[in-house]
């Protein structure tokens, strides 16, 4: 047993319940969650049946590059969550710490590309309003959909990246043992970050690639 | 061995995490890059769709290797797949409506910009 205290807690009377409470707490909010993006996503392929080559036309103008690169390290940062989510269970208190701090870098990683891109979207004038470069009312849409997606989506990896290293410094200080339910349900919800980028890249990134 | 955990075959070693876990990154690591190289490729007008299977197949991999839906939870299987029936309504009201109706309600689906006015903003009024 790691120090820390213990991992079960009122009401429940063995971890295996604590656990499946605490996934299926996650799991509800997760729901909650796929509606909210999986709305927002609905409502840009209504309008993108619309807008069909002013879509393609603006999803040219995204950065590629940044979309792919982090992409890479956001499906890296889930492999470093699963990693922890395992040895947390085990009880490996090195390897729960270094795949945590490796999850929370790669995080960090993601927003600071996410920054750079979303500099060099403004140095482009990409944002809808006075100024917007392209001429196809679509174009703004497409550009307006962008910037609530990829913003709300950073504003989850914040959230994300706070959970993880609040419970992750708890652990580290000796307060929260490693056996405990939270690593494994904040996992959960990494990962649900990682989903919605995985549909957020062909979305904002693929889009109209073949014709240039 | 307490038992008293979900998944009582979890793996306990490093060795057996990564074996665990790594296959899956490398398929999405895979998934992810012929998910872009395949963006270049004409398909008429299926890159879209091409796009979003991949990303289907990635979210089932995470979901099920990840987020742990392979082990033998019903009420976390139920609550995890919950919301694909939620949203499952959602696109078919959205669509059949989108696809039914009739077109003199929208706007055309091809655009040309310089015919439509636009505000003092220069912001196209719709």
């Amino acid at each position: 047993m790691s120090g820390g205290g213990e991992a079960l807690r009122e009401p429940w009377e063995s971890l295996r319940r604590q656990r499946e409470a605490a996934g299926f707490g996650m799991w509800l909010f997760l729901n909650s969650e796929a509606l909210l993006f999986g709305g927002l996503i609905t409502a840009f392929f209504a309008t993108r049946f619309f807008h069909l080559e002013a879509f393609q036309a603006a999803g040219r103008e995204a950065e590629v590059v940044y979309g792919t690169v982090n992409t890479l390290v956001l499906l890296t940062s889930s492999l470093t969550m699963a990693v922890a989510s395992h040895a947390t269970r085990a009880e490996l208190r090195r390897l729960s710490f270094w795949s945590l701090g490796l999850t929370l870098a790669l995080g960090l990683v993601f927003l600071g590309l996410k920054i750079m891109e979303w500099r060099s979207d403004l140095e482009k004038n990409m944002f809808p309003g006075p100024g917007f470069p392209m001429e196809q009312p679509g174009a703004a849409l497409f550009w307006g959909f962008y910037w609530v997606l990829t913003s709300l989506h950073g504003l989850h990896m914040i959230g994300g990246l706070g959970t993880v290293g609040f419970l992750t410094w708890e652990a580290a200080r000796g307060k929260r043992p490693l056996r405990s339910p939270a690593f494994e349900a904040a996992g959960l919800y990494w990962h649900l970050i990682d989903v919605v980028w995985i549909f957020l890249y062909p979305l904002i990134y693929l889009q109209g690639r073949t014709s240039s | 061995m307490s038992g008293h955990s979900l998944g009582e075959g979890d793996p306990k070693t490093l060795r057996a995490m990564l074996w665990r876990t790594v296959p899956v990154w490398v398929a999405l690591i895979a998934l992810a890059l012929s998910s872009c190289a395949l963006a270049y490729v004409p398909m008429g007008g299926f890159n879209m769709a091409v796009s979003l299977a991949i990303a289907a197949a990635k979210m089932v991999l995470v979901g099920v290797f990840f987020m742990h839906l392979r082990r033998p939870d019903p009420l976390l299987r139920l609550s995890g797949g919950a919301w694909l029936l939620w949203i499952g309504f959602l696109l078919a009201m959205v669509f059949a409506d989108q696809a039914t109706r009739a077109p003199i309600s929208q706007p055309a689906h091809t655009e040309n910009a310089s015919q439509r006015p636009t505000d003092p903003a220069g912001m196209p009024s719709f």
